[in-house]
């Protein structure tokens, strides 16, 4: 726990509690050696707080204490906070405590005079002077009122009282009842205690009590303003120490893998910031848990820590059906990695849980904390009230650096209305959005995923599909033509069909070339062909003249023999022309 | 310590329990303030004139003994607790105011009348 104690030193000096939370909101702690008004109903812890405040004094800052009590005597307060561990009864045997018990019995007392309540002053100095006391509490010193008639007087002496516990520098809690209507004490002790007032409330709302606590006043320091919900647990009283005043966490820039490597792609390809919160939002059966139980199990094998709360499914049954897609979270657990928390979420009010959360982060320190679901946490409980509480648990987790993992069942149903409005009161506080979403087509229903926001980091506009299997988780890319989106068989059929049309396109292509092939080869056999009659007709041609001329020779030879025969006249005379 | 053995006072036969019982009385003053003073002297008066011969008064400063405060449940100063005759009675105050006092103490009536079968 954090105290801011450099700043409070210089103005004012403060007793820690060791109250924790309380510490916080105060800024250190109740004002050192100043009395402090603690006013509540019955039955809403004031004495629990006075008690711890002397108890943890004792055995943790070594201030002794004393506790005057006038309502309780000494052994049912100590049966009364040994259930919560404190051993009063070595405390006082070892001179860190001394309680004492102040009897008043207004049957027993008769008036005869003037007094003052110099016998309780005595009593309460030698209490404090035996242990050198440092802390007193006085509960309910009310009770002087009922027991004692003259208010005037007790009023001046209560004045008196207080005053001196200033003198001696003790650190003081007095408690008080509430009073009627706006009274903060029903005899009005705040009239004397006017360095610090803490007032403390129990409200019932939907049959669930919570526990709230409030500085009303703390004099010449700064200290939360609001209503802080506390609980009276096994380690005692805590103030839900929530929301810082301030909205100063450091961040990291570190990314740490989903486990995913495909979802780690869509996140800029390293995942998330460590730190940051992760919602996982989704009708039933999308998947939440098993991303959520996959982000565990990466962080464990990383060697770090992770706590998980399970508010729907049994220890025992998270860790069989993640054995059922190969997350084995069984041997972490063994090793002290993972402590999964389950329980129901009307055990306790919102509140409850939280501190609850609160107590085991403290006290198991992981770096990765799931929350499955908050949708049933918020099942039982206004909207109004759950922001602010999950708010308080983003910060803690936050300023703790712890990665937080939400999931959160929306609305079955395609109609985004339903399935986005029922998280408009948490997602504005998330870092990574993941949107899981069933898409029912042709028979079955797959599982798809999208990054819905992702502060800080690029990532992917996509929608993929998300397959769960024996072997684990994987994202596969999604169908996308024309005007569809396919998954599933859908999607294998489509890739099928396409994977066919392209086999029967190249079929066909072949096809195509082997035809122009073929018919090339007829056209070129017809060239021959045309060639071949070409060549023959020319050789008909030439062998035709041939004859021509050689019959013509033949002619003028036989001319010529027949004009030699006839005589030599004819020689050279004459030719073909004449020759009939 | 129930009841007051008769044979403490010598008329113890016929007298009523309050005539005849012996009281202890104890007065705790803080200091020597001039409250505590007046305080010891009224009751020391009442007691010589009420309960002559049968009382033990006994004056204790609780801020010399304060460990005694707490056993004797002292809230107020001056207290004097009656633990004898019973009932244990308690009255807180200087002693300035007889007639409670003496009410207190079952004196009253005994000043005044003797009402019989009118006891503790």
């Amino acid at each position: 726990m954090k105290i801011p104690a450099a700043d409070s030193t210089p103005s004012l000096p403060k007793s820690l509690t060791g109250i924790a939370g309380l510490d916080e909101i105060t800024g250190g702690g109740l004002p050192a050696g100043r009395p402090t008004l603690i006013s509540g109903t019955a039955g809403c812890g004031k004495t629990m707080l006075a008690m711890e405040f002397i108890v943890r004094g004792a055995a943790q800052f070594n201030e002794p204490g004393v506790f005057m009590m006038f309502e309780e005597n000494a052994a049912e307060l100590t049966a009364n906070v040994r259930s919560l561990g404190f051993d009063l009864e070595k405390l006082v045997a070892d001179k860190k405590i001394v309680l004492d018990y102040v009897h008043l019995e207004r049957s027993e007392i008769e008036e005869t005079g003037e007094y003052d309540l110099e016998g309780l002053f005595i009593r309460l100095g030698y209490a404090i002077d035996s242990i050198g006391a440092k802390r007193v509490v006085l509960d309910t010193v009310e009770a002087l009122f009922a027991g004692l008639p003259n208010h005037g007087l007790l009023r001046a002496e209560l004045r008196r009282l207080f005053r001196r516990l200033k003198d001696r520098g003790v650190t003081a809690i007095i408690t008080g009842e509430k009073g009627d209507g706006n009274a903060i004490t029903r005899y009005g002790l705040e009239e004397y205690v006017a360095d610090c007032v803490i007032v403390l409330d129990q409200r019932i709302q939907d049959q669930i009590s919570t526990r709230r606590l409030r500085v009303l006043k703390y004099r010449g320091t700064a200290h939360g303003m609001n209503e802080y919900p506390f609980l009276i647990g096994m380690q005692g009283f805590s103030v839900l120490p929530i929301t810082s005043l301030q909205l100063d966490h450091a961040v990291s820039t570190q990314r740490i893998g989903t486990g995913i490597p495909r979802l780690d792609d869509m996140l800029g390809g390293l995942g998330v910031y460590r730190g940051s919160s992760v919602l996982i939002s989704g009708s039933p059966g999308t998947g939440k848990t098993t991303i959520a139980a996959k982000m565990i199990e990466t962080a464990c094998l990383r060697g770090e820590r992770a706590l998980y709360f399970a508010y729907e499914e049994s220890t025992a049954q998270i860790v069989r059906n993640m054995r059922s897609v190969g997350i084995d979270l069984a041997p972490l657990q063994e090793q002290g990695l993972l402590e999964i928390h389950a329980s129901r979420p009307t055990l306790l009010g919102l509140e409850q849980h939280l501190v609850v959360m609160h107590d085991l982060v403290r006290a198991f320190r992981p770096t990765v904390v799931v929350v499955d679901p908050i949708s049933n946490l918020t099942m039982a409980h206004d909207d109004v009230e759950v922001k602010p509480t999950l708010m308080r648990l983003i910060d803690f987790l936050k300023k703790e650096q712890i990665t937080a993992v939400f999931t959160c069942l929306t609305g079955d149903g395609d109609s985004n209305s339903t399935l986005e409005g029922s998280q408009l009161s948490v997602t504005s506080l998330i870092d990574t959005w993941l949107l899981l979403r069933n898409v029912e087509n042709t028979g079955e229903r797959n599982r798809t995923i999208f990054v819905r926001k992702s502060r800080g980091m690029p990532h992917s506009n996509q929608v993929r599909e998300f397959v769960l299997s024996g072997k684990g988780i994987d994202l596969v890319d999604v169908y996308l033509g024309g005007d569809r989106m396919l998954t599933g068989s859908a999607r294998v059929a489509q890739e099928a069909q396409e994977r066919a049309a392209a086999t029967l396109r190249v079929q066909d292509h072949e096809r195509k070339l082997r035809q122009l092939d073929s018919n090339r080869k007829a056209i070129d056999a017809r060239i021959a062909a045309l060639q071949a009659q070409a060549e023959a007709e020319a050789e008909e041609v030439h062998f035709g003249m041939s004859q021509e001329t050689l019959r013509e020779t033949a002619t003028y030879q036989t001319i010529d023999a027949m004009a030699h025969q006839r005589g030599d006249l004819a020689n050279g005379v004459g030719g073909p022309k004449d020759r009939r | 310590m129930t009841r007051n053995p008769p044979t403490d006072t010598p008329d113890a036969a016929t007298a009523p329990l309050f005539l005849s019982a012996r009281y202890i009385l104890r007065l705790y003053v803080t200091g020597t303030t001039p409250r505590s003073s007046r305080a010891i002297a009224n009751i020391r008066m009442i007691c010589e004139t009420h309960l002559e011969g049968r009382y033990d008064l006994e004056v204790i400063d609780i801020a010399q003994h304060p460990a005694l405060a707490r056993g004797e449940q002292i809230i107020a100063a001056p207290t004097l607790i009656k633990t004898a005759p019973l009932p244990l009675r308690r009255f807180i105050g200087d002693m300035s105011q007889t007639e409670r006092l003496l009410a207190g103490l079952d004196l009253h009536i005994a000043a005044e009348s003797f009402p019989p079968g009118i006891g503790c």
